[in-house]
């Protein structure tokens, strides 16, 4: 084990712990992204509250979900170690900042990675925390006509507290209860400083990726003429255009629908 | 032309330092930067004054030992070049110039603006070598090597170890200096039989200098005379990674 211990203490090991930590919260976004499309489909929020029901009661998810808690932990802590050593390895500063042409990004990732922080103790204070752990998520139940395929939506009110998920059937019609987290998202995006909060945080995001997706394959050492371009390429469009944007879009569709 | 100078003076690693300003009168632009520092020491000697300490040695680009963080670049505004090869024709008259010692805990002030950079000869030491043969003189093409390969191994052994790298660096890291050493030998033959031990050898003794983490900004390669490449840094995780995680042969030098 000495031997582990003393990898992952050099300051290889720390940024090894940094890059994987990091790639794994950026397959994550992938995931979370591609879920939460259900929000702009048209349909009072069914597919929405099932997939989130499904992801906080199918078990191999939740495993995964506390994997990941720990990696954003561990993430930060490590950047906060690194940072703090970093600052030792030059206690007088310059009198001139640096002007080497280094992207603005990649000096500021410690300030990116801080707003991100937060936003995601908001974010996950105000639905995954809610919709776990307290009873003010409301429920909603579906009603869908098996021979029409048409559904109807009324709300729900659980006989008993303990109540979380019921999928039954009545004639031709299939009734399904579940959390309306779905009305969460409507009123947290209804409110305007909460959107600002959500694109900024989407902007941070963006730049964050744009340096550390291509910078963690390079602590890797993965670094071969044929594929750091194609890194480079997944790092810009897919990390730093397409994920943040169709995030960003959420809040900023529900906001204006709504207004 | 003149100039105006800022200068940081520091007595020693002990004592605080501070800037002192000079004018620099009289220079030419054909004079080297060093030249000119040479000038305004003739003229602080002349009134009893102590000169500018400064490191410099071979003054044609080689050697590595001069140094000098001018204006927010280690080695001055232009690309590639040591401080030696930079002429004043570079500034204009009545430029006011800053000139800062290489920051960095590990490269303590001797005084002024030169700095003790035996960290760089110890992380050297620690594994930047190839075990040679006694014997007969080997024939020079005994070992074919693809001229691609002698190439990049080339490039990576121009490193003079002059120390912009951690100069430029935001975190006073030293990943560029130890990779392009690590690399050099590690991608010839010779440097085969150390070059898991090498590199384990080589980045210990780094991070027990004091040296920071890299964060890839690149500013190092930006700044560097020579234009070594970020890429050694990868190769260099690589096979510390590869030596680290995968490799059973250097498990006992840690078991002792």
């Amino acid at each position: 084990m000495s031997e582990f211990k003393q990898t992952f203490n050099s300051s290889l090991g720390k940024k090894l712990i940094m890059a994987l930590t990091g790639l794994f919260l950026c397959t994550f976004l992938i995931v979370h992204l591609g879920g939460n499309l259900l929000l702009f489909k048209n349909d009072d929020g069914f597919g929405f509250n099932l997939y989130a029901n499904f992801l906080t009661h199918f078990p191999p998810i939740e495993v995964v979900a506390y994997l990941l808690y720990l990696c954003i932990i561990v993430h930060s802590l490590y950047a906060l170690i690194l940072t703090v050593k970093n600052r030792r390895a030059r206690p007088v500063g310059y009198a001139v900042v640096n002007k080497a042409p280094a992207t603005w990004q990649s000096k500021n990732m410690g300030l990116l990675g801080t707003v991100l922080l937060l936003f995601i103790v908001i974010h996950m204070g105000d639905f995954w925390y809610k919709y776990k752990f307290t009873n003010t998520v409301a429920f909603k139940e579906y009603r869908t006509d098996l021979a029409t395929n048409t559904t109807t939506s009324s709300a729900y009110t659980p006989a008993s507290p303990d109540f979380e998920h019921s999928v039954s059937t009545e004639n031709n019609v299939e009734i399904v209860r579940v959390k309306d987290l779905h009305a969460r998202v409507v009123e947290s995006f209804s409110c305007l400083w909460y959107v600002i909060l959500y694109v900024v945080a989407m902007v941070a995001v963006s730049f964050h990726l744009l340096h550390g997706f291509q910078s963690a394959f390079r602590t890797l050492g993965w670094v071969h003429r044929k594929y750091t371009p194609i890194v480079e390429f997944v790092g810009t469009w897919l990390f730093a255009v397409i994920i943040p944007v169709g995030f960003a879009a959420m809040p900023l569709v529900y906001y204006f629908t709504n207004h | 032309m003149n100039l105006t100078l800022k200068v940081w003076r520091q007595k020693n690693a002990q004592t605080a330092g501070k800037f002192v300003t000079y004018k620099a009168e009289g220079i030419s632009p054909d004079m080297s930067f060093l030249e000119m520092l040479d000038v305004v020491n003739e003229s602080l000697i002349h009134k009893k004054d102590e000169p500018i300490h400064f490191d410099h040695d071979c003054r044609e680009g080689i050697c590595g030992m001069c140094s000098l963080y001018i204006n927010g670049h280690p080695h001055g505004p232009k690309k590639a070049i040591t401080t030696c090869q930079l002429h004043m024709r570079t500034y204009h008259d009545g430029e006011t110039i800053t000139i800062e010692p290489w920051r960095a805990t590990a490269f303590p002030v001797i005084k002024d603006l030169a700095v003790d950079r035996s960290a760089f000869d110890r992380i050297q030491q620690a594994g930047g070598y190839v075990s040679v043969n006694t014997g007969g003189v080997p024939d020079a093409n005994e070992i074919a090597i693809p001229k691609v390969i002698a190439d990049e191994a080339f490039n990576s052994a121009t490193c003079i170890g002059c120390g912009a790298c951690v100069a430029a660096c935001k975190n006073a890291s030293a990943m560029l200096f130890v990779s392009a050493k690590v690399t050099q030998l590690g991608l010839l033959p010779q440097g085969q039989p150390e070059r898991y031990s090498r590199v384990q050898a080589m980045v210990a003794q780094m991070d027990e200098e004091g040296f920071g983490n890299c964060t890839n900004t690149r500013a190092c390669e930006a700044e560097c005379p020579k234009e070594i490449s970020l890429t050694n840094i990868g190769r260099m995780n690589n096979d510390y990674f590869s030596a680290k995680l995968f490799r059973e042969e250097h498990v006992h030098e840690h078991n002792e």
